[in-house]
């Protein structure tokens, strides 16, 4: 770590625990968690550093409002189980956000210990916390009366399992339905196991069905009931968490030769079929031994490290230089170590095949970095006469995700957004149709894990007040075409 | 959920289910298709309706044994119950009054073609009904067909029964007039019959079910591109306009796995009833 000595010189409080990770020369040669998380010793060295102070920033930083330094307290104070039920009370998926919530970003971004030194491991803690629950098995709280209000969540990605779960400690009867075989969206289908095993997962979906959330597997609302039909069906308030699961393509010729997966079938194949098992498991995947990843996030880095696991070459190629790169720097140092190549500053052109229709190379157009648009996002242009041309047996297009778009062509009236098929909600994830809310990457586009969480958490309080207190408001939804 | 109500060999590797699955019986229509795992960690494969009764609360689809995951649900009997069926999947068949409509069905989908018969034939066409297949003993459902349209043509590869081969509706379309034409069945198949018809300019609507897993849009490998655009099988489809369909495409597109396909099969072939325990 650069500039360690310096911190250790002065106060070896200022630098933070390590975590055990795998090598990088054996972890490339499996699917197991790369990180392998604190001891308890080191838990409670890590512990220390916390502060405790009186109007903790770290709080102000996190989206759904974890009370940190009092669950920290606890670890010091050896009260494991304390510790996981003040997370708790907050969040209902700690194993989960402990391993992927981009922390250096948020709570341990306004960690005062991070003024001069390293911010206190926050996530490192949270997970260590649920990973001790998961061993000592998990306290169920009490059901609370119940309101007679019957509720519909749509889609078990984590705004949805947040939710549900809010909602069903709060008295309502919640009724989740998810369109895929196994509930967790992203967190099942997306994220790698050597990133977030899947029986943690599975832990945690068990944990909110224990609360009693009822799930019900294979349900694609919009096909199997609509909106309306679930209005009718006695459902009081709905809250749509369905994700954004539709691949964004580059457009060049040639996009549909073999061997050019979307982000989303490469990790579908992978995470949620476990291809990486086949012929132990029946779904294949066929990789060949120079990858191309198209783009630049962590969908991008997954699809890269997948791909070295399964024996391929990879290079990413970005259109903007590395210091643009949206991926977490944790998650793109991980990839270098385990033998990421990276070509920045180019953009795909066209995709050429095979006689038998595989892809064997592609043709790229260097790009420059020109000014920031209003947003603040760097602007890039295509350098004239600079196109080459390099080998790749595989490409995999990580490029974005945009919302499915079933449940808003068949309601009637739900407002979108044209551009990008987002559905817009205020602040409290209301929609324009009475009852109906939304939240998570259906209202945001592809985010974070943890920002649909706090899509979640705001619209299940909102949800609350809704049907304890509000009437009818604006249109009720009808059947659309 | 998902119980085999009933099993009927249609043919030589050949069957038909029907499973029980009440809320996908309420929502079916022509045209839609299931994703059906038969086992966990199985496959998700997509199959085509091929009939469903609200009242009943079942829902048939049939396959065709060709690899592993369709080898193996051979193997269930009735009273089995399978993992997962979801669905009703994909947009349904524009059902209308056309007049006189040609509906063609080769192989296993003769089976969803009869439902297309009979929603034509309940919307007040005159429905005129091609069955096609390899040879004789594959010829099922006759006396179904007979029973829906107005009339049925049999052909066959070999001439076993019927016309030989489809080049016969040529001859049809130049003596009779057609409104719309409905093809399910193998994509070469589909390919050739969008062919014949272009001619007559007689509106051919193919039913493509390509490779998929997830069947709602998220995967995009079930892409293929129709009248230059690139559209998905599962929620742009699955019919689309066979006049407007790059079929050789799709023809690559569906042997991209084959290798993988041929182990997982003959895995399954030298492995036998035991690796799922149902012996």
């Amino acid at each position: 770590m650069e500039g360690t000595e310096e911190k250790t010189a002065s106060n070896p409080m200022n630098v933070d625990v390590e975590m055990p990770r795998q090598r990088p020369k054996e972890r490339v040669k499996n699917f197991k968690e790369v990180a392998l998380g604190y001891t308890e010793e080191m838990a409670i060295q890590e512990a220390r550093r916390c502060m405790q102070c009186k109007n903790p920033p770290c709080i102000k930083g996190c989206p759904v409002d974890v009370p940190i330094p009092s669950f920290i307290d606890c670890i010091l104070q050896g009260k494991y189980a304390e510790g996981i039920a003040v997370i708790k009370t907050k969040n209902s998926l700690p194993a989960v956000c402990g391993r992927v919530c981009p922390q250096e970003g948020q709570c341990q971004m306004n960690c005062v210990r991070g003024k001069k030194g390293d911010p206190v491991n926050i996530g490192r803690l949270e997970r260590f916390l649920a990973d001790w629950e998961r061993e000592h098995g998990a306290q169920i709280p009490e059901r609370t009366p119940s309101t007679g209000k019957k509720v519909a969540v749509i889609g078990g990605g984590p705004a949805g399992l947040t939710a549900a779960a809010d909602l069903v400690k709060m008295g309502h009867a919640v009724t989740l339905f998810e369109a895929l075989h196994v509930a967790g969206g992203v967190l099942s289908y997306g994220i790698p196991e050597f990133r977030l095993p899947k029986d943690i997962v599975q832990k945690e979906i068990e944990y909110v069905q224990k609360l009693g959330v009822d799930l019900r597997l294979g349900n694609l609302i919009g096909r199997i009931h609509t909106i309306p039909e679930l209005m009718e069906q006695g459902y009081h308030a709905i809250f749509i968490s369905s994700g954004a699961g539709l691949p964004q393509w580059t457009g060049c010729p040639g996009e549909n030769l073999g061997g050019i997966y979307s982000a989303n079938e490469f990790l579908i194949r992978v995470n949620l079929m476990k291809a990486y098992n086949f012929p132990e498991q029946d779904t294949p995947i066929r990789i060949g031994k120079h990858v191309v990843v198209i783009g630049g996030g962590n969908v991008a880095m997954d699809c890269a490290r997948i791909s070295m696991r399964l024996g391929a070459k990879v290079c990413l190629n970005y259109r903007r230089s590395r210091t643009e790169l949206p991926a977490r720097r944790e998650e793109i140092e991980n990839a270098e170590e385990e033998g990421l190549m990276c070509n920045f500053l180019n953009a795909p052109a066209e995709f050429y095949g095979d006689e038998k229709g595989w892809v064997r190379s592609m043709r790229c157009t260097c790009m420059e970095l020109t000014e920031s648009d209003e947003k603040g996002r760097q602007g890039v242009k295509p350098i004239a006469c600079s196109d080459f041309e390099v080998d790749a047996d595989t490409i995999i297009v990580a490029i974005g995700q945009t919302p499915n778009p079933i449940i808003q062509r068949t309601t009637a009236g739900l407002k979108t957004d044209p551009r990008n098929g987002t559905i817009i909600v205020d602040e409290d994830g209301r929609t324009n149709l009475d009852g109906v809310f939304a939240g998570g990457d259906v209202a945001t586009g592809a985010a974070t894990v943890i920002s649909a969480m706090g899509a979640g958490k705001r619209a299940a309080k909102a949800m609350h007040e809704y049907l304890m207190n509000e009437g009818p408001r604006g249109e009720r939804p009808s059947t659309g075409n | 959920m998902y119980r085999i109500v009933s099993k009927e060999r249609l043919a030589h590797k050949q069957t038909l289910f029907e499973v029980e699955a009440p809320e996908i019986a309420a929502k079916a229509q022509p045209g839609q298709f299931l994703i059906v795992i038969p086992t966990e960690g199985g496959e998700r494969v997509p199959l085509t309706i091929c009939d469903y009764e609200a009242d009943k609360g079942t829902v048939s689809f049939a396959f065709h044994e060709v690899g592993k995951t369709t080898k193996e649900l051979g193997t269930f009997e009735e009273g089995d119950r399978l993992f997962n069926v979801t669905g009703p999947l994909g947009n349904p068949s524009q059902i209308g009054k056309y007049g006189r409509v040609l509906c063609v069905g080769g192989g296993i989908m003769i089976a969803p073609v009869l439902l297309q018969a009979k929603a034509m034939k309940a919307a007040g066409n005159h429905v005129t009904t091609v069955l096609g297949s390899r040879s004789e003993e594959f010829l099922f459902m006759r006396e179904k067909a007979a029973s829906l349209s107005d009339e049925v043509h049999l052909a066959t590869d070999d001439g076993s029964v019927g016309e030989k081969g489809l080049e016969f509706l040529t001859d049809l379309l130049k003596k009779e007039r057609f409104d719309r034409c409905v093809v399910m069945g193998p994509v070469v198949m589909m390919k050739m019959v969008s062919e014949i018809t272009r001619p007559f300019n007689l509106p051919t609507i193919v039913s493509l079910t390509p490779i998929m897993i997830d069947g709602m849009g998220m995967c995009g490998v079930c892409r293929v591109t129709v009248g230059g655009n690139m559209l998905f099988g599962c929620v742009d489809g699955p019919e689309f306009d066979g006049h407007l369909t790059n079929f050789d495409e799709l023809i690559k597109r569906q042997r991209t796995m084959l290798p993988e396909e041929r182990l997982s099969s003959i895995l399954w072939e030298n492995k036998g009833r035991c690796k799922c325990g149902r012996n």
